[in-house]
């Protein structure tokens, strides 16, 4: 390590003002600061010395992604292989198959996104986010294996640029600019993004007969009188595979066992907020347990806890409504803030049948809201300690 | 002359009422899904501002000031209507796929605009400029916002097919959302290379 500082501080001065290439200080400031310890210290109070930086923080974000990401490729092979040759081909080669199709939708959403990130540091000068690294890796995540991958460089541009660099970069994002990129494509191309013959990839003619259709296609159109769990189950998602995930779906969402081990690193390291995922779950099962005892359709009576494992529900739970940018940063906030976007998936998943899925779309509703929220805990807090020394 | 060539020309760049000012946002949300709503929506709102912009103008000096704006108001829906019924006559198809919004030039706000803070104080002459650099710099903004989202959103241009027909489209610039992100856009590369001094930040 030593000879590699050395190294740096050797060229330093060519990136530093007036040197050879100052215009790519940002490129060699984030090169320098993720392998050392930032020299820079903070030139107004309040001092804290602490080894979690910015950084840090996001890396372990992206630590709790493996095992999303893993089963993800697991998975990708395994439906693959499941489709094309009507049985399971083991481990490796249902892993080998998953390579095929997930790592080129991570180089490419790495690689233009990375590019716009670069372009708007050197323009703007400011320096490059690690941010960006869990951007680029969440929204691969959630997209369908057979995502054609200029769709995906087009999403991930509108991502970075809409979603986070217009309105001044990381820290300053409104939406969360994984799910930003994720609309995006959603709308603009729904015939790659939604229906059911995206979520496995199949090489060559499909196995006649053959559907890919989600829980939560299914349940959109389930017909009266049989309950929708015997429906689920005659397509092979009982509650176990969904929980584990071997359904088809989103490259990283299918699997509520993966995300929550996500979410035990996120909690333990204290990154992720716990209030906002408990109360997305207390909302999910509140709404859900409601609209059962109330709703007539057959997916109103489905037991609220299939909420939880269908869909997006624990990847968006876990990784996306707890990005501590676009989510609410008060404590009671966050409760709120949790509470209602759990309410709101059940109540569009229910409500309309055009969006199976509703996590993206209240995350980023609740993305929208989450400064008034703050606002008014914030303003409720000051009325309250005015009334005490009043 | 230096003053006539001003009021045309600034409306259409630097003072452009949509992407400076901000008005009339409205129908350029509503019309621009394709090129052939959108040119006919301009002409319509030419037409209607040149029209408003002289009569106000020849009125100026008549039209007691605390009930101008019904005055205005009245004269504007007249040419709408007249202008409306025209299109119906004569363009019916597109007439029914700009439904509500040739009617709803009475609420836009570039009319209302030009006639108060223009015509009420300006000679019949300039007013018209006037009416032609606004209504061209409307034009400009929204024949390019249709343009781009034609292309993008159907791969045609005025119902001719440019792109190959396998390009597959593209769902959200047929929505209206998109014409906000595109105008958005214009907005920020105009304060970005524009010369004109905006407010500072």
């Amino acid at each position: 390590m030593k000879f590699m500082l050395d190294m740096h501080d050797k060229v330093r001065h060519h990136f530093e003002k007036g040197g050879k290439f100052e215009k790519f200080w940002p490129l060699f400031d984030a090169q320098d600061t993720f392998m050392f310890t930032p020299a820079t210290t903070t030139s107004s109070g309040p001092h804290v010395r602490d080894a979690l930086d910015l950084k840090r923080v996001m890396i372990t974000v992206v630590f709790a992604l493996f095992p999303a990401i893993l089963f993800g490729i697991w998975n990708a092979g395994h439906q693959h292989n499941l489709a094309t040759d009507g049985a399971a081909q083991g481990i490796m080669p249902d892993i080998l198959m998953g390579l095929r199709y997930v790592v080129p939708v991570i180089i490419v959403s790495y690689a233009v996104g990375g590019i716009w990130e670069v372009l708007f540091c050197i323009v703007r000068k400011h320096e490059i986010n690690e941010g960006f690294l869990v951007t680029g890796m969440l929204f691969p995540l959630t997209l369908p294996p057979t995502i054609p991958l200029w769709q995906v460089a087009v999403g991930i541009s509108f991502g970075v640029v809409i979603g986070k660099e217009i309105f001044g970069g990381t820290g300053m994002n409104v939406l969360n600019p994984a799910l930003t990129a994720r609309a995006f494509i959603f709308f603009a191309y729904p015939s790659q993004m939604s229906g059911d013959a995206v979520w496995v990839a199949m090489s060559g003619d499909a196995v006649q007969g053959f559907s890919g259709a989600t829980a939560l296609a299914i349940a959109a159109i389930a017909e009266p009188g049989v309950p929708l769990t015997n429906a689920l189950t005659d397509a092979g998602l009982t509650f176990k595979n969904m929980f584990l995930g071997t359904i088809p779906g989103s490259i990283g969402e299918t699997s509520t066992l993966a995300c929550l081990i996500g979410a035990a690193i996120l909690i333990l390291t204290r990154i992720g907020s716990w209030q906002i995922m408990a109360g997305m779950v207390i909302g999910t099962l509140a709404t859900a347990g409601l609209a059962g005892a109330m709703g007539t359709s057959v997916f109103a009576q489905l037991p609220p806890q299939y909420h939880l494992v269908m869909g997006g529900f624990a990847f968006g739970c876990v990784f996306m409504a707890t990005d501590p940018v676009s989510s609410a940063a008060t404590g009671i906030g966050k409760w709120i803030y949790g509470v209602l976007i759990g309410m709101l998936v059940v109540i569009i998943r229910l409500a309309n049948p055009a969006y199976p899925e509703g996590v993206m779309l209240s995350i980023l509703f609740m993305n929208v809201m989450a400064p008034m929220i703050d606002h008014y805990v914030l303003q409720a807090h000051i009325r309250k300690r005015k009334a005490r020394y009043a | 002359m230096a003053k006539a060539k001003t009021i045309i020309l600034d409306p259409l760049s630097d003072d452009n009422p949509i992407t400076y000012q901000v008005l009339g946002v409205c129908s350029a949300l509503a019309v621009t899904v394709q090129v052939q709503t959108a040119f006919v929506m301009c002409i319509a709102l030419t037409l209607v501002l040149a029209g408003s912009n002289l009569v106000i103008s020849l009125m100026r000096n008549m039209i007691p000031s605390r009930i101008r704006m019904i005055v205005e108001l009245s004269v504007i829906a007249t040419l709408v209507i007249l202008v409306d019924q025209v299109l119906k006559a004569t363009a019916y198809d597109v007439s029914k796929q700009l439904s509500v919004f040739v009617g709803l030039i009475i609420t836009n706000c570039i009319v209302m605009g030009r006639a108060e803070a223009f015509a009420m104080q300006n000679n019949a002459r300039d007013s018209i400029l006037d009416a032609v650099g606004n209504g061209g710099g409307y034009s400009i903004i929204l024949i390019l916002v249709a343009t781009l989202r034609e292309i993008i959103g159907s791969g045609t241009w005025y119902g001719f097919r440019v792109l190959p027909a396998s390009y597959p489209g593209n769902g959200l610039m047929v929505l209206a959302p998109s014409a906000f992100l595109i105008i958005g856009l214009m907005i920020w590369a105009q304060r970005t290379w524009m010369t004109k001094k905006f407010e500072e930040d």
